[in-house]
């Protein structure tokens, strides 16, 4: 693959299987640059950690060396001169170093937990506000999912680097820097000796690395789709179900699951090489340290004790190696999944909030559709529109499936933008509008009433947070929800469960309308928003929004005519243009395709 | 049915454990050598000091040169053995570990995938996702890496006090005397950690299920311009998350620390006793160095121990709470000694009294429905918006089962059928029109994935869908989660395509052509008129057009059937539905 960098970014590698030697330094860099932004605001901290972390080193690393001391000067000194004084001052010693690490052990584990879950929320706001600020464009294309598994399980890989990781790596790294310069000092020999292992090391390290990067990244991979698999399942149990498709579900799940065995299988596979490699390049030093510290001591260049602490420090020397080998197998992890949402970060919004914003407190509602284009990757399906709402006037769009209703609706909602011409509001155009005054001014209700679980009262009280309990509930009378929302065992205060699971369609639709009258925007742009309502349902709505409308500016989409009826004008489309333009009892009394439609759908009243 | 509510339930007991082993099972072979390895490698890495005592009181005391090399190629031959044994170890661990974890994985999900409907509507899938998941991976994480070293750390120990004893007894024992105040500390704070990870874990499930909604209801957010809203809510859980790892990041500091004081205390100790030992000539000088390189080798293993044991804590909570899910009752199952019984196409379906509730509602849904469907006969069902229409569908292929009463097909009750049977002779048109993001193909023959390609061709000309030949790949298209690349009369059509393929005995419609435009609805009425006049139908009707489609119509109304009749007997007798389904004349009459 030799694509141009611009095609590795945002989430477009994600679906590559295989990458480019130069799409993976790239991805590395990435994610590298996302953890060293998320560490940025701790720098002081990490350094308090380091120095923590440094003192508590040399008061561990104590040990052995006043060991060895106790071994060469206190017993001589007790057995020879009946002298325990020297051994009450190394015992003591101890217990001192003993205490001092094991507090400033506490202060580090305590510290470092809290940056560590810092820098996670920090994330986590950072992920979830920047995926709130994504178009729809890329929630279309990017499952929910997905991105739920980055929201989940990629943030986890983070902070199991963040728990474990930071410690063992500091802790590692300090113990082979220290013990290297004590070993060193120690005997400078037998420290050479000990030296000789470090090429070895590298060329074992650099081996993990090469390899791990693209296997952590595998798993990554395998993880998302397992989640992709189980929200899917899930959230359509009932079709699930109803069509059998358990058999067929486990078979899918089971070979994802099976991928995922295999991905991380491949990674471990790599430390269970890793690992034991490093100890045995351990044990081969330890033991040529042996030998010839023992060589050097019979020989007389050596004490006993200084050989004893040696090998004690190189034990120490070596074990921390394998927490460093630990610690980069969760960075690799880590790395991987910041590579993820590194991804999803660096895509841009591209319906974004104008940096400089027109304010627009109050808007009339006037709406002018100057040339607007639109089109979805391939096919265009606005060419050109041209079109003009005044503030106050309900406007019904009819037409048939695919001549782009929904596409104009979603344009004055700005759902997405045009790729050519301006839509505005009072004069505005709507991307010099700040969301707040957009939200505020326009709404859109659509066919799927979406509900967030908490009481009914909280999803009406969506439209608009501040709202009372009485508002909620004349919003509710309103649209005439409130008959049914009464007769609910705990009324307004009745959890609606997951998605609304214990509400009918129309139930939810009521519930969805309720919201929107709440939130009182100046524009209301209902696109198939009644049609799962009864008749009566319906009728009341209708009544509602006869007298709803009557100061607001409105954009109804709906098939059933008699929506549309409430509308002072009607807008026939066809293939992204208007073809008839009229009040509805013109174009009822004349012989175009609204008069044939209108027909079509008395005659379905009976 | 307690247990199967979301409530937080910090049971957790190591004894949850347990639960692992019928996963282990299948495995014991590797679990076996893996611990075998692990013992050995520990027994090797015990080697070394002992190596390094024989050649200080051996050939340095002696001052024998020629001695040392037999030594120095048994701790090289144990070294190399240390570092073999590691590997296989790892090996065997990463084979058992990740298939225990697919096993248990599959397992929980083919267990979800069974339960009832109402066990989902009461779990918030975020949390079936964070156990699925997170769980999942503590679980695998405990059993690769974790157990293993809890056993060997604790056998090293016991091992190395025994080799302590030996080399010198009196400070053998005064070693053992000090685990004792370490265990019951540390137990105690382990109890509060477990409480404190279950926590943390039923926290990340509910922050979970935020995300899930956030994500999933962006269209509703983004339109009312609440995403700060949204992220107020997620933002506090998040935050409540983070104090609740608080929590457990202290009491594990607690843990580490006691479990880094002791050995080191231990150390102290042992210095003195052993240098006074040597003077009164009770041990020698090689020996007190053997005792501490000895006692050096368990610095780790108690270190570790505190860390583990937590880890053990946090892994018998995960334990429970995919427990929680394996052990939620499946309650609609086949009963025993279900047999297939013939059920005809069209099919004979009848309601006897039936009565539903939902799960902790004081009041019941359907209260004695009776109705009785000929074979052939399609039936409308009008009522108001929750009276329970769609709650009396769901009865029909056992979404739900029945409270009380009877559904019967062919004179069968619907729960001696066995489940694959019923759901395949019922064909349900939900709603809200559940795609999945496979194939448009695989998507209509979700039930039947034997159908052909005229079969298939036949349903979407019922459902007037010829729209899916030109999507970019016709048929193979891929449509998004939700379908929501389509519009939603297409996916409504998609839905109404899947349930008629291969002219189902039974046929539920739950108000199928609610979102198309008046021009389709009347072809794919025209179609859908030659599926019903083959089968048993049971349409849920907000309209007069779909009511017309069937032969006759049944009002429900306060939970009972309070009418049956054909359209126009009802329209003139029964004002109640009058009132249901003439269309507003009122507001046709404002621009007529």
């Amino acid at each position: 693959m030799s694509a141009p960098a611009e095609s590795w970014r945002g989430v477009a590698t994600e679906d590559t299987e295989e990458l480019s030697a130069g799409a993976g330094v790239f991805l590395w860099a990435r994610s590298r640059r996302l953890l060293r932004d998320l560490l940025r605001p701790h720098r002081r901290t990490l350094w308090l950690l380091l120095l923590t972390l440094l003192v508590q080193n040399v008061a561990w690393l104590a040990g052995p060396l006043l060991v060895g001391i106790g071994i060469d000067v206190a017993v001589p000194a007790l057995v020879e001169r009946s002298d325990a004084w020297p051994l009450v001052w190394v015992a003591g010693a101890m217990v001192a170093a003993a205490l001092v690490d094991t507090a400033l052990r506490y202060v580090f584990l305590t510290r470092s937990g809290r940056m560590g879950q810092a820098v996670l929320l920090a994330l986590r706001r950072r992920v979830f506000t920047h995926v709130q600020r994504l178009p729809l464009s890329f929630h279309e294309k990017y499952t929910s999912g997905k991105t739920v598994s980055r929201l989940t399980s990629d943030v986890e890989a983070l902070a199991e680097l963040l728990d474990e990781g930071l410690d063992s790596l500091v802790t590692a790294l300090f113990s082979v820097l220290t013990i290297g310069v004590v070993l060193m000092v120690l005997d400078p020999g037998l420290g050479a000796v000990a030296l000789l292992g470090f090429p070895a090391l590298f060329v074992v390290a650099r081996w993990f690395q090469r390899h791990s990067t693209a296997a952590y990244r595998r798993t990554r991979e395998t993880i998302a789709a397992l989640i992709v698999q189980f929200t899917e399942t899930f959230g359509g149990i009932r079709a699930v179900q109803a069509f059998r498709r358990e058999p067929r579900n486990d078979e899918l799940y089971a070979a994802l699951n099976e991928d995922n065995r295999r991905a991380h299988h491949r990674a471990f596979w790599l430390i269970a090489v890793f690992i034991p490699a490093v100890t045995l390049i351990g044990n081969v030093v330890t033991v040529a340290v042996l030998g010839i510290g023992a060589w050097r001591v019979i020989g007389g260049g050596l004490a006993v004790g200084t050989l004893v602490s040696f090998l004690l420090y190189l034990r120490r020397f070596f074990d921390p190696l394998q927490d460093v080998a630990m610690f980069y197998n969760a960075y690799q992890s880590a790395t991987a999944a910041l590579e993820k949402l590194s991804g999803v970060l660096e895509e841009r919004p591209t319906v974004p909030e104008p940096s400089d914003p027109v304010p627009l407190p109050r808007a009339r509602g006037e709406l002018v559709l100057d040339g607007v284009s639109f089109g979805y990757t391939d096919r265009t399906v606005l060419p050109e529109l041209r079109l003009t709402v005044p503030a106050g006037q309900t406007v019904a769009l009819v037409g048939a499936t695919g001549a782009g209703k929904s596409t104009l609706a979603r344009l004055v909602a700005r759902f997405y933008d045009p790729v050519s011409g301006e839509v505005r509001l009072d004069g505005v155009p709507l991307h010099r509008l700040s969301d707040a005054d957009l939200r505020r001014a326009v709404v859109m209700v659509t066919q799927e009433s979406f509900l967030f679980s908490g009481t009914i009262a909280d999803n009406i009280a969506f439209g608009r947070p501040e709202a009372t309990r009485e508002e909620v509930e004349a919003a509710a009378r309103a649209i005439g929800a409130h008959g049914f929302i009464a007769a609910l065992p705990e009324g307004y205060d009745t959890d609606v469960h997951r998605r609304g699971g214990r509400l009918s369609a129309g139930q939810r639709q009521l519930v969805s309308f309720a919201r929107a009258f709440l939130a009182d925007p100046a524009v209301l742009v209902l696109d198939e928003a009644t049609s799962s309502l009864d008749v009566p349902s319906e009728r009341l709505v209708q009544r509602a929004l006869h007298t709803l409308l009557a100061d607001r500016t409105a954009l109804i989409i709906a098939h059933r005519l008699s929506t549309v009826e409430v509308a002072d004008r009607v807008l026939v489309m066809e293939s992204g243009r208007i073809v008839e333009d009229g009040t509805p009892a013109d174009l009822v009394g004349g012989t175009g395709r609204f008069a044939g439609l209108h027909r079509a759908w008395a005659d379905s009243l009976v | 049915m307690d247990d199967a509510t979301p409530a937080t339930a910090p049971r957790g007991k190591l004894s949850a454990l347990a639960r692992l082993w019928p996963f282990a099972r299948p495995y014991r072979g590797l679990v076996t050598l893996t611990f075998g390895a692990a013992l050995l490698a520990t027994l090797a890495q015990l080697a070394l000091p002992l190596v390094t005592a024989a050649v200080v009181d051996g050939p340095i005391a002696e001052g024998d040169r020629s001695g040392l090399l037999p030594l120095l190629g048994l701790a090289l031959l144990f070294g190399v053995a240390e570092a073999a044994l590691f590997f296989v170890r790892r090996w065997a661990m990463n084979r058992s570990c990740l298939q225990l974890e697919r096993d248990l994985r599959d397992t929980l999900y083919q267990r979800l995938q069974r339960l009832p409907v109402g066990f989902h509507d009461r779990w918030g899938s975020g949390q079936l996702l964070s156990r699925a998941t997170t769980d999942m991976s503590t679980i695998r994480r405990f059993v690769g890496f974790a157990a293993v070293f809890l056993v060997v750390n604790l056998v090293t120990c016991v091992v190395v006090l025994v080799l302590l004893l030996a080399t010198y007894w009196p400070l053998g024992v005064a070693v053992a005397a000090t685990t004792v105040p370490l265990t019951l500390l540390g137990m105690r704070w382990e109890r509060r950690y477990n409480t404190e990870s279950r926590r943390v874990q039923d926290q990340q499930g509910e922050l979970t299920t935020d995300v899930e909604e956030a994500v999933q209801g962006i269209r509703v957010v983004k339109s009312l311009g609440r995403s700060g809203l949204v992220f107020d809510r997620y933002d506090a859980k998040a935050t409540r998350l983070r104090s609740l790892e608080l929590d457990k990041v202290r009491t594990l500091a607690l843990l580490w620390c006691l479990f880094e004081l002791h050995p080191q205390l231990t150390l102290a100790m042992i210095l003195v006793g052993g240098s006074l030992a040597v003077s009164s000539g009770a041990l020698t000088v090689g020996g007190l160095v053997a005792f501490i390189a000895l006692f050096t080798v368990l610095l780790w293993p108690i270190l570790s121990l505190g860390f583990l044991f937590a880890f053990a804590q946090e892994t018998a909570s995960a334990c429970d709470r995919v427990g929680e899910l394996l052990d939620a009752p499946l309650t609609v199952t086949d009963r025993p000694g279900a047999t297939p019984a013939v059920v005809g196409t069209p099919a004979r379906l009848r309601f006897e009294g039936v009565r539903f509730a939902y799960p902790g509602a004081a009041e019941p849904v359907l209260d004695g429905v009776d109705l009785d469907l000929r074979p052939g006969e399609t039936v409308a069902l009008v009522g108001a918006t929750g009276s329970g229409k769609t709650t009396l569908t769901a009865l029909v292929p056992r979404l739900y089962d029945v409270t009380g009463g009877r559904v019967t097909l062919d004179g069968t009750d619907v729960r001696d059928l066995p489940l694959a049977q019923l759901r395949s002779v019922v064909a349900t048109a939900f709603e809200d029109a559940t795609l999945f993001s496979m194939s448009v193909r695989e998507n209509l023959a979700l039930g039947r994935p034997d159908a052909g390609d005229d079969e298939v061709a036949e349903a979407l000309r019922v459902a007037q869908a010829q729209f899916v030949h030109e999507l970019p790949w016709g048929l193979d298209t891929r449509i998004g989660e939700q379908g929501l690349s389509l519009s939603g009369g297409q996916r409504q059509r998609l839905a109404l395509a899947r349930a008629v393929l291969g002219r189902p005995s039974v046929l539920v419609l739950d108000d199928p052509l609610s979102a198309l435009d008046v021009h389709t609805e009347a072809l794919v009425e025209r179609a859908l008129r030659e599926v019903l006049a083959e089968t048993t139908a049971l349409v849920v009707a907000h309209r007069a057009s779909t009511v017309l489609l069937a032969d006759r119509v049944a009002l429900l109304a306060g939970g009972r059937i309070t009418a049956v009749g054909t359209h126009s007997e009802l329209l003139a007798g029964v004002p109640a539905y009058r009132d249901l389904l003439a269309q507003d004349s009122e507001l046709t009459e404002v621009t007529r």
